[in-house]
C-alpha cells in the first residue's frame, strides 16, 4: 500500500472555522503528523466535545465522534476499554475541557488511558460568541463581563500535574515545527498525553498569545524546554533560570556572575521540577513550551484486561449454564 | 424431659422481622427466605430499610424491616398484614404493630423495651409483658433475647458487644422450631459467611441452636406450624432478587449475542448492587467501570457501544436526570445502549430506599427535542432476568437506546425463580455492515427494512466514518442543517422505534377473560398485587381481568383493541397517574387511576376496597372517569 499523505487524512467536508483561526494550523499539522507516523485511518478515532475545536472529527478521514459538551474524555475512556488497540485522540478546548468537562478531565488523567488529549486554549468562548472562559485573565472585558471578569483563571498544566497526568506539554498553533514535534512525542507516550495548545481566536480574543508567538518577543517570553539541556532563553540566549533551593531565579548570564553551568537542567522525569515549571504562569518568568513532564505508569485499559485475564485464570472461563444454576437450587417434579 | 407439641398445617404465613438497622434483620429475613425457598415454598419478600447506614439507635426512623410471605400455594406479594411480627425493640413494635393481624403472633425482645428505648421511640404504652391490651389481642411471646444469647455464649471468647450481635440468630432459631424447619441451609450459609472467623461461626451456630431449643423445651409453647411445599411447574429453581436476576440477564444477553458486556455506572441506591454483582463476573469478560459521575457512566457506555460492546449503564432517578443529555446523543448516534433505572421515591433525592414508579414519564419524554427511545419494565424479581435480556435484544437488533425500568421493591425483593435453559434463550443478532463497493464511501446512516442502520465500529477496515450529535444528512451522516432533512430524520427516528412493535409479542391478558367489566391495567412491580387481586375478585364473581405491560414504548400491537373490550379500565400505579396519562393521551379511552405514593407497594386490601367502592358508586350512577 502506498504511504498516505497529509491530505489523505482530510475529509471532503468544508472546514467551517473563521478565516484566520488557529484551528486551521492545528488541523494541518495533525494531518501532517498522522502521515509522518503512517497511522492507519481505520485504527484512529478522534473524539471531541462541543465548541469550535470540537468540530475537528468531521475534518479528519478516520473514525470520529463529535459528542456532547465536556464528555469526550468519558466517551473515549469507554471506547478505549472496549477496544484497547485503537489510537484515540481527544480534542477539547478551554471551555469544554476545563469548565463543563473539568471533572472528566482529571479522572481521565489519573486513570492514565493510553490516549492523546489536545486542549485548544484560546482563553475565550468562541462558539457562543465571546464570553470569558475559565482560562481568561482577571479583569477581562467580554459580553458576559462588561465590568471585567472577577474569575481567577485555571492553570491547565498545573491542574494536569495535580491530577497525576503522565505526559504534560504545551505548544503553540503558530509554531508548526514545535507543534508537530510535540504531537509526535505525545503519540509515542504510552498513557494519557495532555497537550495544551495556545490557539489564537482572531475574532473574540485576537493576540492573546502574541507575546509567545510574535518573532519580536517570542524568545524573551518563552522558554523552549529540551530534555537534559539548561534553561536558557532570550533573543541572544543571554538569560537563564537557576534554582535557588526550590525557588526559580531568573538570571542574566552576562552580568550576574552566573554561567550556563549554574542553570537548571531540564528533566522531564522530575515531578517536582515539572510542578515548578507549571507555575511559570504569572508573567515574571518566561512561559515554558515543550514537554514539562513524562512518566511511565500502567494504563487503565491494560490493567483492566489483565484483571479480566487474571479472573478468568483463577475462576475459569465463565460458563453461563453454571452461573444460572449457581447458589442454592432445588428441583420441582 | 419431653413435652407434647401439636403440629398445625397452614397454607401461608407472613412474617415481619423488625429491629434497629444494626440488628441484622435483613440477614435474618434472607436466611429464613432461602430456607423456605429450598424447602419448596412459594414466596415473596419485601425488605424495607432506612437510608441511613446506622440510623440513631432505637429511633423510629432507624427501624429496619424484612417482610416474608411464604406458602404452599402461589404467592404473588409480600403480604398485606403480618401473621408473625418479630420486634427487637420498642421502635420496631411501634412502627409495625398496626399491620399485625388480630390474633397474630408477636415476638418481642423484652430487653429492647428498657426506659431508654421507650423514651427514644416515644413509646407511650406499657411494656409488652404488662400491656393487657396487647396480651388479649395477640399471642404475645416475650423473650429476653440478649440475656439468653449471652447465656448460650458463656465461656466463648467474645466481648459482650460481639455476643449481642448474634441475637438475631436466637430469633431465627426460635422461628425454625416454630415452623418445623430444618436449619441445615442456614448452618451452611453461616459456615460460608464465617469461614475465616471460626469463633464467630461457633457463636452464631450456638445461638441458632439455643433459639431452636428454647422453643423445643419451654413448656408454654405447644403448637408448631407446617407449611407444605407449593405446587410449582417442573424445573430447577433458585431464590433470586431482582438486581441479581437483572445481572444474570445481562450476562446471558452478552453470551447469546457474542458481544462483550460493558457496564459503566456510578454508585446509587438501589442500583449499586448491579455494579457489585457484575464486577464479580470478570471471567465472563465483563468490563465494569465505576465512573466519576453519572454522566461519565453513560458516556463511557456510549464509547463502549461505539466500540462494539454490549453497553449498559445503570442508575436510579436522580442519576437518570443527569444522563439525559447523553441519552439524547445515543439516540442521535443510533447506537445500541441499555439504560437501567431502578426507580426510587422522587423527586430530587426523594426517598432513596423506598420504591416508586414515578420515572415513567421521564423515561418516555425526559429529553430535549423529539427523542424516542424504547422503554420496557420488569414486573417481578425473576422477571428482571427476561426484561434485561429483552432490553439488550431490542437495543442491539434495532440500534437504539433502551430504557429498562425496575424499582426498589423488585430490585431488593426475592422470589423463587425457575432457571432457564441457555439454549432456549433466543440468540441476539447485531446488524453488521456490508463492505462498501470500490470507490463508494460507507454510508453509516443507510437503513435496512427495519429502518435500522448497521453497526460499524472503529478498527473495522474500510468503514471509517464520523458520527455526532449535530443533525445528520440521511445517508452519509454528514452534518446537515437542511430543513427538510431534519424533519425527515426526526420522523425516521420515531418510525424506527415504532417499528420495534412488529417484533414484540402481541398484547395479551394476564388473567381473566379477554373482555369484561373491569380491566386492571398495570406495568412494572405491581404485577403480583394486580394478579392476586384479580384472581380473588374473579372467584367472587366479578368480570375482572388483568393486563400487565412489559413494553411501554412502543406499546405492543393489539393493545387498543383489548382496551376497548372493557367497560372500565383501572390503572393502579405507585405514582400520581403516569401510565394513566399516557393511555388516555395515546388511545383516547377513559381510565380510572388508582395511585399510591407512599414509597410502598400497593397492597391487595386497599386495591380491593377501591374496586368495591367504585362498583358501588357505579351502581349509584355516579361513576366518572
Amino acid at each position: 500500500m502506498e504511504a498516505l499523505k497529509a491530505k489523505d487524512y482530510a475529509t471532503d467536508q468544508e472546514v467551517r472555522w473563521c478565516p484566520g483561526c488557529g484551528d486551521y494550523s492545528i488541523l494541518k499539522q495533525l494531518q501532517t503528523v498522522f502521515a509522518q507516523l503512517g497511522l492507519d485511518r481505520d485504527e484512529v478515532t478522534i473524539i471531541s466535545g462541543i465548541g469550535c475545536s470540537s468540530r475537528f472529527p468531521y475534518y479528519m478521514n478516520t473514525y470520529g465522534m463529535h459528542s456532547i459538551h465536556g464528555r469526550a474524555p468519558a466517551i473515549a475512556s469507554g471506547l478505549k476499554m472496549a477496544n484497547p488497540a485503537l489510537d484515540v485522540w481527544i480534542i477539547t478546548g478551554d471551555g469544554d475541557g476545563l469548565s463543563i468537562g473539568g471533572n472528566h478531565l482529571i479522572h481521565l488523567l489519573r486513570r492514565n488511558f493510553n490516549v492523546q488529549i489536545l486542549l485548544f486554549n484560546n482563553e475565550i468562548y468562541g462558539l457562543t460568541k465571546g464570553q470569558y472562559s475559565p482560562t481568561s485573565e482577571v479583569d477581562k472585558q467580554t459580553k458576559s463581563s462588561p465590568f471585567g471578569s472577577i474569575d481567577h483563571p485555571i492553570n491547565p498544566l498545573a491542574l494536569a500535574l495535580g491530577a497525576d497526568a503522565t505526559f504534560v506539554a504545551r505548544t503553540l498553533d503558530r509554531d508548526p515545527a514545535h507543534l508537530r514535534d510535540t504531537l509526535s512525542r505525545a503519540h509515542s507516550h504510552r498513557g494519557t498525553s495532555f497537550v495544551e495548545i495556545y490557539q489564537n481566536c482572531n475574532i473574540f480574543n485576537d493576540g492573546a498569545f502574541e507575546l509567545y508567538t510574535d518573532k519580536a518577543t517570542k524568545s524573551d517570553y518563552t522558554i523552549d524546554l529540551k530534555q537534559g539541556e539548561p534553561l536558557v532563553f532570550g533573543k541572544n540566549a543571554d538569560k537563564g533560570i537557576r534554582l535557588d533551593g526550590l525557588k526559580p531565579q531568573l538570571v542574566e548570564l552576562n552580568s550576574s556572575g552566573y554561567s550556563v553551568s549554574d542553570l537548571w537542567i531540564h528533566d522531564e522525569k522530575d515531578p517536582t521540577k515539572a510542578h515548578l515549571l507549571s507555575r511559570f504562569f504569572d508573567g515574571s518568568l518566561p512561559r515554558p513550551i515543550g514537554i514539562l513532564y513524562q512518566e511511565d505508569r500502567p494504563c487503565y485499559e491494560d490493567l483492566l484486561v489483565s484483571q479480566i485475564d487474571g479472573a478468568t485464570e483463577k475462576l475459569g472461563k465463565g460458563n453461563l449454564d453454571q452461573l444460572l444454576k449457581a447458589g442454592m437450587t432445588w428441583k420441582v417434579g | 424431659m419431653t413435652k407434647e407439641t401439636k403440629k398445625q398445617e397452614t397454607s401461608e404465613i407472613t412474617i415481619k422481622f423488625a429491629g434497629d438497622s444494626g440488628d441484622g434483620m435483613q440477614l435474618t429475613g434472607s436466611l429464613f427466605t432461602n430456607n423456605a425457598a429450598l424447602f419448596g415454598n412459594d414466596l415473596a419478600t419485601f425488605p424495607d430499610f432506612p437510608a441511613e447506614i446506622r440510623a440513631p439507635l432505637g429511633t423510629l426512623s432507624g427501624v429496619s424491616g424484612f417482610q416474608l410471605h411464604f406458602g404452599s400455594r402461589e404467592i404473588f406479594t409480600p403480604g398485606d398484614r403480618y401473621d408473625v411480627l418479630v420486634a427487637m425493640n420498642a421502635a420496631a413494635l411501634k412502627v409495625n404493630l398496626g399491620k399485625l393481624k388480630k390474633g397474630g403472633t408477636l415476638i418481642v425482645n423484652t430487653e429492647g423495651f428498657d426506659s431508654k428505648n421507650l423514651k427514644i421511640a416515644h413509646y407511650d404504652r406499657p411494656v409488652p409483658e404488662e400491656d393487657d391490651e396487647l396480651k388479649s389481642s395477640y399471642e404475645l411471646i416475650p423473650i429476653q433475647v440478649t440475656k439468653l444469647t449471652r447465656t448460650a455464649l458463656e465461656g466463648v471468647d467474645l466481648s459482650n458487644k460481639e455476643k449481642d450481635r448474634c441475637k438475631n440468630m436466637f430469633v431465627l432459631g426460635f422461628l425454625y422450631w416454630r415452623f418445623n424447619r430444618d436449619p441445615t441451609t442456614t448452618i451452611n450459609s453461616l459456615k460460608k459467611k464465617f469461614a475465616s472467623k471460626p469463633v464467630l461461626l461457633e457463636a452464631n451456630l450456638a445461638v441458632l441452636q439455643a433459639g431452636f431449643n428454647y422453643g423445643d423445651t419451654t413448656e408454654t409453647f405447644t403448637v408448631t406450624y407446617d407449611i407444605p411445599p407449593a405446587q410449582m411447574p417442573e424445573g430447577l429453581y433458585r431464590n433470586i432478587m431482582g438486581n441479581e436476576a437483572l445481572v444474570l440477564g445481562l450476562i446471558a444477553a452478552s453470551e447469546r449475542s457474542h458481544l462483550p458486556l460493558f457496564y459503566g455506572s456510578y454508585p446509587i441506591t438501589p442500583a449499586s448492587d448491579i455494579l457489585h454483582l457484575l464486577s464479580r463476573h470478570k471471567n465472563f469478560g465483563v468490563k465494569t467501570f465505576q465512573a466519576e459521575d453519572e454522566i461519565a457512566g453513560i458516556g463511557s457506555a456510549i464509547g463502549a457501544a461505539y466500540g462494539g460492546h454490549l453497553a449498559v449503564t445503570g442508575t436510579s432517578g436522580p442519576g437518570m436526570a443527569l444522563k439525559g443529555e447523553a441519552l439524547g446523543l445515543a439516540l442521535m448516534l443510533e447506537l445500541p445502549l441499555v439504560i437501567i433505572n431502578v426507580q426510587r421515591g422522587g423527586p430530587s433525592t426523594g426517598l432513596p430506599t423506598k420504591t416508586e414508579q414515578a420515572d415513567l414519564l421521564q423515561a418516555m419524554y425526559g429529553r430535549n427535542g423529539e427523542s424516542p427511545v424504547a422503554v420496557i419494565a420488569a414486573s417481578s424479581p425473576g422477571d428482571c432476568f427476561d426484561t434485561a435480556y429483552e432490553a439488550c435484544r431490542i437495543a442491539v437488533e434495532h440500534m437504539t437506546p433502551v430504557i429498562m425500568l425496575s424499582d426498589g421493591y423488585i430490585a431488593n425483593g426475592a422470589e423463587p425463580w425457575k432457571v432457564p435453559e441457555v439454549e432456549q434463550l433466543s440468540p441476539i443478532q447485531s446488524v453488521t455492515p456490508e463492505s462498501p463497493e470500490e470507490g463508494i464511501s460507507f454510508q453509516p446512516y443507510s437503513r435496512n427494512e427495519n429502518l435500522t442502520r448497521a453497526w460499524a465500529t472503529p478498527g473495522m477496515k474500510g468503514f471509517a466514518h464520523r458520527v455526532g450529535g449535530l443533525e445528520k444528512e440521511a445517508l452519509t451522516g454528514n452534518v446537515s442543517y437542511d430543513p427538510a432533512n431534519h424533519e425527515y430524520m426526526v420522523k425516521i427516528r420515531q418510525a424506527k422505534v415504532d417499528r420495534i412493535a412488529q417484533f414484540l409479542p402481541k398484547a395479551s391478558i394476564n388473567k381473566g377473560a379477554a373482555q369484561g367489566d373491569i380491566l386492571l391495567l398495570g406495568w412494572g412491580s405491581t404485577l403480583g398485587v394486580l394478579d392476586s387481586t384479580t384472581t380473588e375478585l374473579i372467584d367472587k364473581g366479578l368480570a375482572i381481568s388483568h393486563l400487565h405491560l412489559r413494553y411501554l414504548n412502543p406499546f405492543p400491537e393489539g393493545l387498543p383493541e383489548l382496551l376497548a373490550n372493557f367497560k372500565t379500565i383501572i390503572v393502579p400505579e405507585i405514582n400520581n397517574g403516569q401510565l394513566s396519562k399516557i393511555i388516555k393521551e395515546r388511545f383516547l379511552v377513559p381510565v380510572i387511576p388508582f395511585n399510591k405514593i407512599q414509597g410502598l407497594p400497593i397492597n391487595k386490601t386497599e386495591l380491593k376496597d377501591f374496586i368495591y367502592a367504585l362498583l358501588e358508586s357505579e351502581e349509584n350512577g355516579s361513576i366518572k372517569s
